[in-house]
């Protein structure tokens, strides 16, 4: 017994430490990044700044950052409780456009300045990004719990039809807000543009301030995943795991299915709103037709890619995938042109990679790049082999 | 003794169908019965019956003095009612010490936000939890497998996680839907004494679905016998052997008649 204890110390610490590990590596990582990009970048010769324009441009790592917030919601969704959602951009839509109303001249009826860096005498909304950030994921997550209410009842394939209609229904709305009533909601297809700067530390970052934007999309990302695993570690992480496994058995051992589901929903609602609003902030502007049904594919296939429910395979998942959607693909396909002097138009065919992605995913690797199971046993690894010899 | 779970004069209805009709069962407070009958009898649908899972075309089910009959069985499951599964329903993906964890979630107060902000007294919770895991774990005597995943423990320590979950739900009652399914007889009846080290350690009464007569008559204080949904015999281990009814559902008219 005493052994037994001992070891269960040593495992939790083991498994703390790889947690650690991870945290401590990307943070750094990112770190350097940053440092690159303000510090060094142009000190370097033109043929490197060059490469990085073509091959990883500052604003491609940002917006790949935004793309990781999302796939982190829709991760405890899909990849925890396993309720299959195929209208995540629904969310995006929300935290955008509360985004657009509270941070711009959208509203130029009226003049409210709350924190923000904007000159006061600009009509609108203006309020502190922080506060946008926090409204627009109450908005998101609030949607969330009235949308999931009715239909987390339903079995998994009539969940993922129903959210699929949601996810188109949200973005017509918008597209279509122009005058609901009398009443300009969401300005239909001109969208709104332009974004407030973010105000950080007293600083205004402009649209090409991507240094600081780059910190801040950093700092949410690392919100996201210790949010992520203190959840996944806690009860109710515990409860959604349980239903991803077997819903049936979870209710027979005390678990409120309904309640617990709709926590999910709301929680990876609510980070929908979030990235949602950085994602209006990386882009300086909302535009109805980007909320299209293609986001919420994308970030699925993001979480199944990296390996659904493991934190660390879905933030690798998100930046491989944001990376091949907004720069990857375009510059692989101008190189090819260039060295065999074709014409094909690359980006036209990125759903048929990541379809072709997906599908061989499920054929080969249907865990993901680094599945949940997978990272355990690494760090169980000794516990294991004595079980295995002391036992059967 | 009195009774801490029973059923009164249970009917099940599928569409025209009748697979329970007009059963009485009572579990008598830290009893060890049991329920058998031959393939179809109903007993499968009596479990669900008091489980929650199905509701009764009529009848009722009352625990430990409450009507619990309409509940749904997440409720039913956190007020003391706690069941294996027939064919082993564990989380798979998740170890051994989770899977017990998950039944204590009625138990557990930690709410999202104290989860996340990783206060003192949920984690003082979440320690507690732990260690009475361990213990449950070890009670079944499957403490070393801890850290694996339920997937990949054998057979037997399966089976016996299904019981340290059931246990963690802290019940009063146990649902044992058979138990013994794929032993060979020497673990069968190692698992005898372990069913009355449930019952005398933790107090808490058992119900068995078995089709092991030689578990089911060493185990049982009382049986049940179902056959096509009717109670056709309730009794002692002896007088359930001596009944021809029985003998007559298992065997067939003939055999029975014989004897």
């Amino acid at each position: 017994m005493a052994i037994s204890f001992l070891k269960r110390g040593e495992k939790k610490q083991k498994q703390s430490a790889s947690a650690r590990k991870w945290a401590i590596s990307l943070t750094l990582i990112a770190l350097a990044i940053w440092a690159f990009f303000t510090y060094f970048f142009d000190k370097t010769p033109d043929a490197v700044q060059s490469w990085f324009q073509v091959w990883l441009p500052p604003s491609t790592i940002n917006e790949s950052l935004v793309w990781v917030i999302c796939a982190l919601g829709l991760n405890i969704v899909v990849g925890y409780a396993g309720l299959l959602d195929l209208g995540f951009v629904a969310f995006w839509a929300f935290g955008g456009y509360t985004a657009g109303w509270f941070m711009s001249g959208f509203f130029h009826q009226v003049n409210i300045h709350f924190g923000s860096m904007s000159a006061k005498v600009i009509p609108g909304i203006h309020l502190s990004f922080w506060l946008v950030m926090i409204i627009a994921a109450l908005i998101a997550g609030f949607f969330g719990i009235i949308i999931g209410a009715p239909t987390l009842r339903l079995k998994s394939d009539y969940l993922a039809l129903v959210t699929l209609g949601f996810g188109e229904i949200i973005p017509q709305v918008f597209t279509n807000g122009e005058n609901i009533g009398g009443f300009n909601l969401s300005n239909g297809t001109k969208g709104i543009s332009p974004i407030d700067a973010i105000g950080v530390f007293g600083k205004r970052l402009g649209p090409f301030d991507l240094g600081w934007k780059f910190l801040i999309y950093f700092f949410l990302a690392a919100c996201m995943v210790f949010v992520s695993l203190r959840i996944r570690g806690g009860r109710l992480g515990r409860a959604w795991l349980a239903i991803r496994e077997d819903e049936l058995a979870a209710s027979m051992m005390g678990v409120p299915l309904m309640r617990t589901k709709l926590t999910a929903y709301a929680v990876g609602a609510f980070s929908g709103g979030i990235g949602g609003a950085v994602y209006a902030t990386h882009v300086n502007g909302i535009f109805a037709e980007r909320f299209n049904f293609s986001i919420s594919i994308i970030l699925l296939a993001m979480v199944v890619l990296g390996g659904m429910g493991n934190v660390w395979g879905v933030i690798i998942g998100a930046l491989l995938m944001a990376w091949i959607n907004a720069t990857g693909l375009p510059a692989i396909g101008d190189t090819f042109n260039n060295t065999f002097h074709t014409a094909i138009n690359f980006p036209s065919y990125n759903f048929l990679l990541f379809g072709g992605i997906l599908v061989l995913m499920m054929l080969f690797k249907r865990d993901g790049i680094l599945p949940e199971a997978r990272l355990k046993m690494i760090s169980h690894e000794n516990d294991d082999e004595a079980a295995n010899t002391g036992g059967h | 003794m009195s009774s801490i779970l029973s059923a009164e004069n249970i009917t099940v209805e599928f569409g025209g169908l009748v697979a329970v009709n007009d059963v009485s069962f009572d579990i008598p407070e830290k009893g060890i019965v049991s329920l058998i009958g031959p393939n179809g009898a109903g007993k499968t649908t009596f479990f669900n019956i008091l489980t929650g899972l199905y509701k009764p075309t009529s009848g009722h089910v009352m625990y430990d003095g409450q009507e619990i009959t309409a509940l749904v069985p997440h409720k039913i499951a956190a007020a003391g009612v706690a069941r294996t599964f027939q064919n082993i329903r564990l989380f798979g993906s998740m170890t051994a010490e989770e899977n017990v964890m998950v039944a204590m979630h009625s138990h557990l107060k930690a709410s999202l936000a104290t989860t996340i902000l990783g206060l003192p007294s949920q984690r003082r919770e979440e320690r507690a939890a732990h260690e009475e895991a361990r213990a449950l774990l070890e009670f079944v005597g499957i403490g070393k497998t801890a850290g694996e995943f339920a997937r990949n423990l054998s057979y037997g320590d399966q089976r016996r996680l299904e019981v340290a979950r059931a246990l963690a739900l802290r019940p009063k009652v146990l649902l044992l839907d058979e138990p013994t399914a794929g032993m060979n007889p020497q673990e069968s009846s190692v698992f005898v004494d372990f069913v009355h080290r449930i019952r005398d350690e933790k107090g808490i009464s058992i119900l068995l679905i078995e089709h092991d007569m030689a578990v089911v008559m060493k185990v049982s204080e009382r049986i049940t016998v179902l056959d096509r949904g009717e109670k056709i015999a309730e009794g002692s281990p002896a007088e359930i052997k001596a009944n021809p009814r029985v003998i007559e559902a298992y065997l067939g008219k003939g055999v029975g008649a014989g004897h």
